[in-house]
């Protein structure tokens, strides 16, 4: 699937949800479908900055894809960054380069996009668009 | 069941922000040991002041001036009153707590000498370390820590060791922003006297709860922030003795601070002046002192005695919840519960609380060597002011057993 038919699939399962308790509660069941960050890798070089719990992700090129894992020591950001993830695993770099990311406005989570939002979506974001941009220059 | 000489309803029509919705639920605000609220009268101080007499300070002949003038300089008599300190010149306008400890720590550049020492306490805000670690690489001086134990009570048999005659100063703070303890600093200041150390104590978090008499309790320096107390952020109070003051240099050049400039010389004017360079923040000035008046109307000791049953119904409430921990169980402590849930991170618990309208502080609480200190990422930490109530707790309660629940 491509990156737009990954983010309308979620926003369709977002949709079926009547409050924030319920788009939490999924967000977290969520995060326990994350493809986990292998324990090597979780280093403070792999954690994401500006998140006040900790995130790490580490990115590698399988078949001229970027596959991502991850991992965080809170729950809520770990949903969040699993959404990421499904989005953004197993794309092309340029892909995920293009990528627009409105549909985390679509699911409800817009206030998480505020860059001083404690918990740092936006620094995921960039981090793995970084990761593209790298591994892009890289396949060139 | 509390009881309190004090009408909180009529308390919390003061206060306007108290009335509104945040994610459609009823505001509840435990943040206060970040930022306590305005209220109306202060607001009112703050609009009469651009309303009616904005004018720059000190230096003008006009009317305008000379009425902003006197009510910025009686708001550092209200202060210089309530602190009961004994001359207004010893009250310093800042721009908060951190200027107060900056101004301070730069001051001491001049002073200390390589081997010097600095004891600072274990449960210090950022704030309060880095500008000594900063002094400490400028003048060669040496940073000790004293100690603490596992309820987050300073160890004070291990502080009288630390001091030795190459103390030259004690840095502590009055109450500590992530634990709540209540220091004591009577001793810590007697004893230090006692070697010739001088002391400054960051009363940014007692100032709330404890009406500080700073004559008794002999210190050297203390200092404030007034968005503590009911009061507008970016202005604060450096309290110095005069002895002292005049010792320091200046902390920064600037109009106010000149008595003589020509390219050769600068003479320096006199105290308070020598360390306000530049226009204040006058409205902020004088709208401290308003919130200075309307916390003594209500009464410190009623404050605190109504802020202690708060924090004894919630620490109560809360050690309900299975596997609960709070930090910072000192014999006395202010109105403040840091605490987690095993297992959770206090960022989920806090997330979800603000999904109920309940603002509460989570993180490290710029206090990491804490943290580190318990082996903790951060906390929640729910800190009470006097216009909160029971039913606010409640509501605190059942949003943590709620986040609980969904996070288990």
């Amino acid at each position: 699937m491509s990156i737009k038919e990954i983010q309308e699939e979620i926003v369709d399962e977002f949709s079926m949800f009547e409050d924030w308790m319920q788009r939490y509660e999924y967000m977290i069941e969520l995060g326990k479908s994350l493809p986990l960050i292998d324990e090597k890798y979780k280093t403070d070089d792999n954690i994401i900055k500006g998140c006040q719990s900790k995130v790490w992700v580490h990115a590698e090129l399988e078949d001229d894809k970027l596959v991502f894992t991850a991992d965080s020591d809170a729950i809520i950001t770990k949903g969040i960054i699993a959404i990421l993830i499904r989005v953004f695993s197993n794309q092309c770099p340029k892909d995920i380069i293009e990528a627009d990311t409105d549909f985390i406005d679509e699911i409800g989570l817009k206030e998480h996009l505020s860059p001083t939002r404690a918990n740092g979506l936006v620094s995921m974001i960039k981090q793995l668009k970084l990761y593209a941009i790298a591994y892009q220059t890289q396949l060139k | 069941m509390i009881q309190t000489v004090l009408d909180i309803q009529a308390i919390r029509k003061d206060f306007p922000i108290l009335n509104r919705k945040v994610n459609g639920k009823p505001l509840v605000y435990l943040d206060n040991a970040a930022t306590s609220q305005t209220p109306q009268q202060v607001i009112d101080v703050i609009v009469d002041y651009y309303s009616n007499y904005n004018a720059n300070i000190h230096r003008g002949v006009h009317t305008l001036s000379q009425q902003a003038t006197d009510a910025y300089e009686q708001a550092r008599i209200k202060i210089q009153k309530h602190f009961n300190i004994a001359k207004p010149y010893e009250v310093i306008f800042t721009s908060g707590t951190t200027h107060g400890i900056n101004l301070v720590a730069n001051g001491f550049s001049s002073i200390l000498k390589k081997g010097d020492e600095i004891l600072v306490s274990a449960m210090e805000h950022h704030s309060n370390i880095v500008p000594w670690q900063m002094l400490c690489e400028r003048t060669g001086a040496i940073l000790k820590v004293i100690p603490m134990n596992q309820d987050g009570e300073l160890v004070m048999e291990e502080y009288s060791q630390l001091l030795s005659s190459k103390t030259k100063l004690v840095f502590c703070n009055h109450v500590s922003n992530a634990l709540g303890t209540i220091n004591p600093i009577k001793k810590i200041i007697e004893k230090a006297h006692g070697l010739g150390a001088a002391v400054l104590v960051d009363g940014a978090q007692a100032s709330p709860h404890i009406k500080a008499d700073l004559q008794e309790l002999d210190v050297d320096f203390y200092t404030v922030s007034a968005h503590k107390m009911c009061g507008p952020t970016g202005v604060g109070m450096l309290y110095g003795k005069e002895e002292w003051l005049k010792k320091l240099p200046p902390y920064q050049g600037g109009g106010e601070m000149i008595a003589e400039v020509t390219f050769e010389k600068t003479t320096y004017a006199d105290l308070p002046h020598k360390f306000e360079a530049g226009t204040p923040n006058i409205c902020g000035g004088i709208a401290f002192g308003a919130a200075l008046d309307y916390m003594n109307l209500i009464g410190f000791d009623a404050i605190s005695q109504y802020e202690n049953e708060l924090l004894e119904y919630a620490t109560e409430q809360l050690l309900t919840i299975d596997g609960l921990k709070i930090y910072g169980t000192a014999a006395k402590k202010t109105s403040v519960i840091s605490f987690n849930i095993e297992g959770i991170h206090p960022y989920d618990i806090g997330s979800i609380l603000d999904k109920l309208g309940v603002a509460v502080r989570t993180g490290h609480h710029c206090a990491q060597p804490i943290m580190d200190f318990f082996k903790i990422p951060g906390t929640v930490r729910a800190s009470f002011s006097f216009y909160n109530t029971k039913e606010e707790i409640d509501v605190l309660v059942s949003g943590v057993k709620r986040a609980k629940a969904m996070l288990e």
